[in-house]
């Protein structure tokens, strides 16, 4: 399974033209006197076709930066365009047709999903979102098949199902609007290794085929490392490392990607913990290391 | 869901892996008498007397299958206490994050109001929120989702209980966080007084802090054993390729192969 992916990758040139998503200097704070900045001037572009991955440490302000995106969180400073188009900041129910062209999926599945209407019915919004832009219409059933459930449950609601089932429904309900634009915050954090490398190919070449961009968080390394074309590594509201994924792994520049790569836990049953970073190691992952930025396979 | 045998031994880490749906939070659930309307549990859950007559010896014990609403009650967070899947399950949302701390250890401990703040402020240190102190008055609304999740495990932890059930309490954090909380987990047990039931689907952290491990399979548990027996000669077929899936596991190679 890993090498499909891996061989679907390659393949995926990205067109050339104009990036599906362009965010510049996005600044996201928190409360006043004084205010946290929880996003600290990030920017970066998704080109059609591509998955760029988003990871960091819990709290670097990653579903901070992901709500700002899609405009439902106030951006203090900073623009997103998606597909050349202005992104406003408004609830996600008032945007208009052409933003449900991108959608998200939530960190806590109980965010996308309503707990009083039948799942199926909500797969079926995202139908009707992808039709009202005058895309392909599908059937709900059949989104939960493709994400490994039974199509029968449609007319179940979410709380009759477990955390990992409900991930996948969320999951179901934005690809069945067919974004231009998918971003989603640890969709698959609480999945099986199986379902993981299933469901995540699945997201992968849905977007591949339809020429969507991908901003995929995820703490998972192993699932970043066999899924994204590019990752953007963050901390304290910064990205301190980004390029291309295979090259920022075999050899992190910056101390802080450094130290996460250490950190992997190895199921190899042998009962070791990982190394937990010390205090004063912390201190330099503020550096700023630009040899770490915009890194190419060079 | 049927024929679940599974058991903690004092100062252990039982892990508890499979699919996704499979029924691991509901066996979880279970053990508090807290499972969804429409389900119940039959069977013999048997929690060991840490005080009592009886305590030590076999006959000390409490049955909780069946077991009457005050017994439950004095028994959860207490005694047993749980993380659960989704963090927001175990946090109330209009409390301050302080508040959902010290009421439990005054109700149960009998902590005066500043012994119960300097407790957990402690807690929150030793699970990495940043200002713990400042962390104390805010909600969890405030939090990011890792945040959230490692409040919960302190909630949990606040009133020094003899079991934890920790249900994939490490999906929201990052590894470096990560394996700070999983040496928390391992230094609690190993202090002897707690016992840990910890549910998750990554086999790394498994392989980490897992003294035993259960794999689980539509409703039905496939394969236990030591922790060092079920990854370098797991015998069910599931379990082999669960670890066939992985990077960095002896079956990789394996794996590949045989696709
Ligand atoms: N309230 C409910 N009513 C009916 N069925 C339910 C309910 N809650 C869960 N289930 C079903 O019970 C089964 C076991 O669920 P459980 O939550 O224990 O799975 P799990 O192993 O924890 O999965 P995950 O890893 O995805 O969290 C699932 O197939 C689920 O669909
Ligand atoms: N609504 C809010 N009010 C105040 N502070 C907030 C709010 N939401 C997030 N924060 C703070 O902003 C920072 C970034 O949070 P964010 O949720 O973006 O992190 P994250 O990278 O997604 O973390 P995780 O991996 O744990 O989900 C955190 O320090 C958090 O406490
Ligand atoms: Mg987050
Ligand atoms: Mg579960």
């Amino acid at each position: 399974m890993s090498e499909r992916i891996a061989a679907e990758r390659d393949g995926a040139v990205p067109s050339g033209g104009r990036p599906v998503l362009e965010a510049e200097g996005i600044v996201v704070e928190y409360g006043r006197r004084p205010a946290l900045r929880a996003v600290d001037g990030v920017g970066f572009t998704v080109a059609a076709g591509e998955v760029v991955a988003l990871v960091g440490e819990s709290g670097c302000g990653k579903s901070s930066l992901a709500r700002a995106i899609v405009g439902i969180e106030k951006r203090k400073a900073g623009t997103v365009r998606l597909k050349g188009d202005d992104v406003p900041t408004l609830g996600l129910r008032r945007r208009s047709s052409a933003m449900t062209g991108m959608q998200m999926v939530f960190q806590d599945p109980n965010s996308s999903l309503n707990p009083r209407r039948r799942i199926g019915d909500q797969i079926g919004d995202g139908v009707r979102a992808a039709l009202a832009r005058g895309d392909r219409g599908s059937d709900p059933a059949d989104w939960l098949r493709r994400v490994g459930l039974d199509p029968a449950m449609v007319s179940r609601f979410p709380h009759e199902f477990s955390g990992g089932q409900k991930q996948r429904i969320a999951i179901a309900r934005a690809l069945a609007a067919r974004p231009g634009m998918l971003v989603a915050d640890e969709p698959i954090s609480a999945l099986d290794a199986s379902t993981q490398t299933s469901v995540a190919a699945l997201m992968r070449s849905l977007s591949v085929e339809a020429g969507a961009g991908m901003l995929f968080i995820s703490h998972d390394l192993s699932v970043v490392r066999r899924i994204a074309d590019r990752v953007l590594v963050m901390y304290q509201g910064r990205v301190v490392e980004s390029g291309v994924t295979e090259t920022v792994w075999q050899n992190p520049l910056h101390p802080y990607t450094r130290a996460l790569l250490a950190a992997i836990p190895l199921p190899d049953g042998a009962g070791r913990l990982p190394l937990a970073p010390a205090e004063a190691d912390r201190l330099a992952w503020l550096d700023e290391v630009p040899a770490a930025l915009e890194r190419t396979t060079a | 869901m049927g024929g679940i045998d599974l058991a903690l031994s004092r100062g252990g880490i039982h892990g508890l892996a499979g699919e996704s749906g499979s029924g691991k939070t509901m066996t979880a659930l279970a053990v508090l008498g807290l499972l969804p309307g429409g389900m119940t549990a039959s069977g013999s859950i048997r929690l060991a007397d840490t005080e009592g007559p009886g305590a030590g010896s076999d006959s000390g014990f409490t049955e909780l299958v069946g077991a009457p609403r005050g017994v439950l009650q004095g028994v959860r967070g207490r005694r047993v206490a749980m993380v659960f899947q989704d963090p927001s399950t175990s946090l109330h949302p209009q409390l301050p994050v302080g508040r959902q701390l010290t009421d439990h250890m005054r109700h149960h401990l009998g902590l005066g109001k500043p012994e119960a703040r300097a407790k957990a402020e402690a807690l929150l240190d030793r699970v990495r929120v940043p200002d713990a102190r400042g962390a104390l008055s805010k909600y969890p609304h405030q939090f990011s989702g890792g945040q959230r999740q490692r409040i919960a495990i302190a909630v949990a932890l606040a009133c020094d209980p003899t079991v934890l059930l920790a249900d994939e309490p490490t999906t929201a954090l990052d590894v470096t966080v990560q394996a700070g909380v999983l040496q928390l987990l391992r230094e609690l047990a190993d202090g002897g007084d707690l016992s840990i039931l910890l549910v998750t689907h990554d086999l790394g952290v498994m392989s980490a802090v897992a003294d035993e491990v259960t794999v689980m399979r539509q409703g039905l548990v496939v394969e236990s054993a030591p922790r060092q027996q079920l990854f370098t000669a797991p015998r069910d077929e599931y379990t082999r390729s669960l670890l066939a899936a992985l990077p960095g596991s002896s079956f990789e190679q394996a794996g590949e192969d045989a696709r």
